[in-house]
């Protein structure tokens, strides 16, 4: 890497320290206002959310689902959709795959994991590619429809969680809309890294990771992430899904068809959000369930997706990191309540405090980038797309 | 890539040598995790007020930590593990139906701390988890009869959540008293599938009012809504769950309160004397565990009634002269009707 | 059964239903007009319910409450306006923050000067002699509270500020072409500043309708998702407020039903009563639908000499 470039790209990670510290700055004045210690505030924030091996792991199993999200999220942003759907595209993944699991608890496991992803994949694409066709060829906003879709998506899942899903064994017990639990073959295993003797002595364990709750949907997300990446800058399908988002009108008039490409970036950010949906159940919970509201399985991954492909820069690369930082962000919030007894309400303003001055500080890193390209050098980077693209239409 | 990103986790990393200080001692600790706030009036409340009652009793000799609003399931999972994990806590509590899935994991993970969740009966088996729940029809049905007795019009307005868990039973339970001491009372009764959206619930109510109901109910955190139109119209409110007696100051009648407190103390002598868990509680009338209160504002001809029909109708039902759910649970009242 | 479930009760429901979303999603059409997405409505709506709530709570008096959710408002509408339009953040994200710290903070203030949900004199329903006693037009319309009444007439105004009005023609300048609005020497920032605040002020106010005038309680999370609904709404109404009014009143009025439908116990699930006024709303909008006249400029950042 070159040197000036390296320098370059740090100092485009100032501005973000510093909205953080800038974060923190104001996160402490209402942790003081609350009679609480600003300094082990962050402590546990950092503690709970890569403190120990434990720590670390619910970090990346938080991060597993927002990664899927934000990586379907940044294709349609790409692609000029504005998806807000995450949520309903998840927890129609996430029916459609347990009901596979649940319908076939006798295939081998591998079987079954395969074809609950896939058929949760197939799912999620179908829930957003009714907002994708709406846009397309009904010309009905997406925000509009992905917002009220999340919740006919919510009430089908309660529907069907307290009607033909629910567990058998609950069956007049009153209890909280469940299904059966997957067969332990459909479960996707556990991840453990074995680690090499030299460095398992400096952790302490023979194996990273193998007492959590950490399993193989992050690896299954990372490679997805990558293939994304490949297919969105690499290949010709991702070029026409880019192309149409930046400048609808020059698409068109290049011969791309505007519709089929919309149709296509819902279709697979639908499929991502769904495989989000569909691994929760697989790695994680082994069984879906909700209290009710869609949240209450989503743990409102749909949304910080979206904030983590934003951070990523709609990149599905960067949203590797992204969804790590904001999965740890949620953990530590929740560790730092424990410990310190502060309030839920208060952790949830101070995440708002934090996504708000990290996004205020691109301003300042693209002045930066600005002055540079100006005084001639090339933007190393490359600029990043008008967030939530506004489609260019012909005046009228 | 993204070095910026590389570089927070760095910084948060740095930040994170600050230990966390604790006490080793024989202090019995708790520590709970609830889907709603502390003050929601309802389920989550019920638990607090019980732990802050226990540790006013047991003073010095009791501790306990409360997580609240934590809707999120996944959430609660974290927490849960993290408390087991520090082998501190003494009893850890997961207080919402939709917790039970992560206890099923997490406790097998570590026999040697004991558990307790609810509203359930299934302790799955496991030897270091405690099931509690409420029969939350009984006082259900008191509010059933009272409300039914009172009503001018004949009918009565039930705002509900959604169709499951305890306030299901409560609704149940009311509907069979209401119909117990009036064979012709009519109870509108509308889920509104959400524990927490207020602007629903009060139209709920409000379209119930417009129906003709002079008598109000409901449960879940969503009913200060419903509250506030029975206060606004002057109607009769009956309340479960928590106390709702300083919100509906001049509508409320009667309000059947989960005291979780009974039971607590006996998870705690048990798990005391080594018995961490294994056994399911159910909250009633017969054991003191669901208390039905008087509002303070009716005048004191009313309240003496109100009191005298309370316990005639505990009598009842605690000797089992009266059966709450003649049918069987799986049949809903509408059902027959 | 038509007339159990098409009462008058229900007409009445839907008009106060109705209510929130017509302040907040009039004025995200003006913010979004001028080209500014706010996704932090909700959480704007909650701080404006809040300090409404809390000033009526402390003093008694429903003016200062109002003046209080306005000021609020105003204020969150100002922070977003320099996130949005001065520094330039991507709106997405910024209002997803914006909401998070709304979320919070309301709950966090409600919890340290309240406690738990206690209940005020809101604004007193209106009776207006004559009008009020009009069997079944006069328990529709009149016999509502202040606030409801000042949301429909905000509609009619906000048209014609918007299409009317010198400030009007800059909004749709700007949120259109805002080189070309600069170039005639439009101050492009200066009137996103005012749309965003108008937005935010009337988010206060549709928070403070809720808190004080509606509901008259206050719970944490009190707007539960009404805020992003309100949003979608300005889509559904193609950024013009009377368009907003129709979407609000659609919705409003088949959430009403599905209540009333529910109270007089028709025997269908209460998951597809719930629905129902989300899934009529986009089958409305495929049925309605044209090219929509989405301002060019929405979302996009405007920097001179770009």
């Amino acid at each position: 890497m070159n040197f000036r470039r390296l320098i370059n790209s740090l100092l485009d990670t100032t501005p973000y320290v510093l909205a953080l510290l800038a974060a923190l700055g104001v996160a402490s004045i209402l942790l003081i206002a609350l009679n609480a210690p600003p300094l082990q505030a962050v402590g546990a924030i950092a503690q709970g959310a890569f403190g120990t091996e434990n720590a670390t792991a619910e970090t990346l199993v938080k991060a597993t689902p927002i990664l899927f999200v934000a990586i379907g999220i940044s294709v349609a942003f790409r692609g000029g959709v504005t998806n807000i759907g995450g949520e309903g595209q998840m927890i129609a993944g996430a029916l459609a795959g347990v009901t596979v699991a649940l319908a076939i608890p006798q295939a081998p496991g591998f079987v079954i994991i395969i074809l609950s992803l896939l058929v949760g994949f197939a799912a999620g694409a179908f829930y957003g590619g009714i907002a994708g066709a709406l846009k397309a060829y009904f010309n009905v906003n997406e925000i509009l429809s992905t917002i009220m879709l999340n919740q006919v998506a919510a009430q089908i899942m309660n529907f069907l969680l307290n009607g033909v899903l629910l567990d058998p064994s609950e069956l007049g017990s009153n209890a909280i809309p469940k299904t059966a639990r997957i067969v332990e073959a459909a479960e996707l295993p556990r991840l453990s890294i074995p680690l090499p003797p030299g460095l398992s002595d400096l952790f302490g364990t023979a194996e990273l990771f193998g007492r959590t709750r950490l399993h193989w949907g992050l690896v299954i997300a990372i490679v997805l992430a990558i293939i994304t990446y490949i297919l969105l800058w690499r290949t010709i399908i991702g070029y026409r899904i880019r192309a149409v988002g930046q400048n609808e009108r020059a698409s068109r008039y290049a011969g791309i068809n505007i519709q089929r490409n919309i149709l296509l970036s819902m279709l697979l950010s639908g499929g991502m959000a769904g495989l989000a949906g569909v691994v929760q159940v697989l790695g994680l919970q082994y069984r879906l369930q909700t209290d009710g509201s869609a949240t209450g399985f989503t743990g409102n991954a749909g949304f910080n997706g979206i904030v983590a492909a934003l951070f990523g820069g709609l990149n599905p690369i960067g949203a590797i990191p992204a969804s790590v930082f904001f999965g740890g962000l949620l953990v530590g919030a929740q560790k730092m309540q424990r410990e310190l007894g502060i309030p839920a309400s208060m952790v949830t303003a101070i995440n708002g405090v934090i996504v708000v001055f990290v996004v205020s500080a691109q301003y300042f890193v693209h002045r930066r980038s600005r002055r540079r390209s100006v005084g001639g050098a090339p933007p190393e980077r490359e600029p990043t797309a008008p967030i939530v693209p506004a489609p260019l239409e012909t005046p009228s | 890539m993204k070095i910026r990103t590389v570089l927070l986790v760095v910084c948060a990393l740095l930040l994170s040598v600050i230990p966390a200080v604790r006490a080793q001692d024989d202090v019995f600790r708790v520590a709970a995790v609830a889907p709603s706030a502390t003050n929601d009036l309802a389920f989550s409340q019920s638990m607090f007020d019980a732990l802050t009652l226990i540790d006013e009793e047991m003073g010095d000799a009791f501790e306990f930590v409360f997580q609240d609003g934590t809707f999120v399931v996944d959430d609660a999972a974290v927490a849960l593990r993290d408390w087991a994990a520090s082998g501190e806590y003494d009893l850890i509590i997961a207080h919402g139906s939709q917790y039970g899935a992560i206890l099923e994991e997490l406790a097998p993970e570590f026999p040697e701390v004991s558990f307790a969740w609810g509203t359930d009966v299934n302790t799955f088996g496991l030897e270091n988890v405690y099931a509690y729940t409420a029969a939350a029809e009984e006082g259900g049905f008191i509010n059933g009869v009272l409300a039914a007795s009172i009503s001018q019009s004949g009918v009565i307005g039930v705002v509900g959540p959604i169709e499951v868990g305890d306030a299901k039973a409560y609704i149940d339970g009311f509907q069979s008293g209401a119909t117990y001491a009036n064979p012709d009372v009519e109870v509108l009764v509308t889920y509104i599938q959400s524990f927490s959206d207020v602007p629903l619930a009060t139209e709920a109510a409000a379209a119930h009012v417009a129906n003709g109901a002079d008598v109000l109910t409901g449960s879940a955190q969503m009913v200060v809504g419903p509250i506030a139109v029975a206060q606004e119209n002057e109607l009769a409110w009956f309340g479960t769950q928590s106390s709702q007696a300083d919100l509906a100051a001049e509508s409320g009648v009667s309000f059947q309160v989960y005291r979780w407190d009974v039971i607590l103390r006996d998870m705690i002598e048990n798990i005391g004397g080594g018995v961490l868990g294994g056994e399911a509680y159910v909250l009633t009338l017969e054991n003191g565990g669901l208390e039905i209160q008087v509002s303070e504002s009716l005048d004191e001809e009313s309240a003496s009634i109100v009191t005298e029909t309370i316990a005639a109708l505990t009598e009842g039902i605690v000797s089992g002269e009266i059966v709450v759910l003649p049918e069987d649970p799986m049949a809903t009242p509408e059902a027959g009707s | 059964m038509i007339e159990e479930i098409f009462t008058a009760s229900v007409f009445a429901s839907t008009l106060r239903l109705a209510t929130p979303y017509i302040f907040a999603a009039v004025g995200e059409t003006f913010s979004q007009k001028s080209g500014v997405l706010n996704l932090g409505l909700e959480g704007v709506m909650l701080m404006g319910a809040f300090a409404a709530f809390y000033t009526v709570y402390a003093t008694g008096s429903v003016i200062i409450g109002l003046l209080a959710a306005l000021i609020v408002g105003a204020l969150m509408g100002l922070a977003t306006a320099f996130i949005s339009v001065t520094l330039q953040a991507e709106q997405g994200i910024s209002g997803i923050g914006i909401y998070l710290f709304g979320l919070g903070m309301s709950e966090l203030l409600f919890v340290r000067l309240i406690g738990t949900p206690v209940s005020i004199d809101g604004f007193p329903r209106l009776y207006i002699p004559g009008f009020s006693d009009i069997p079944v037009i006069g328990e529709i319309f009149f016999n509502h509270n202040l606030l409801v009444y000042a949301a429909f007439l905000l509609v009619p105004i906000a048209a014609f500020i918007l299409n009317r009005t010198t400030f009007g023609l800059m909004i749709r300048a700007v949120g259109q072409n805002p080189e070309a609005a600069d170039a005639m020497g439009v101050n492009v920032a200066r009137v996103r500043y005012m749309t965003v605040i108008i937005a935010g002020t009337l988010a206060g106010l549709a928070g403070a309708s809720l808190s004080i005038a509606l509901l008259n309680v206050f719970q944490q999370n009190l707007t539960s998702g009404l805020g992003f609904i309100a949003v979608a709404l300005v889509y559904f109404g193609r950024w013009t407020p009377l368009g907003v009014l129709l979407g609000s009143l659609l919705f409003s009025f088949v959430n009403a039903l599905q209540l009333q439908i529910g109270s007089i116990g028709v025997n269908i699930p209460s998951e597809f009563a719930v629905m129902a006024p989300y899934v009529i709303t986009i089958i409305a909008l495929v049925f309605a639908s044209k090219r929509a006249e989405k301002p060019t400029a929405l979302t996009k950042p405007f920097r001179r000499g770009d």
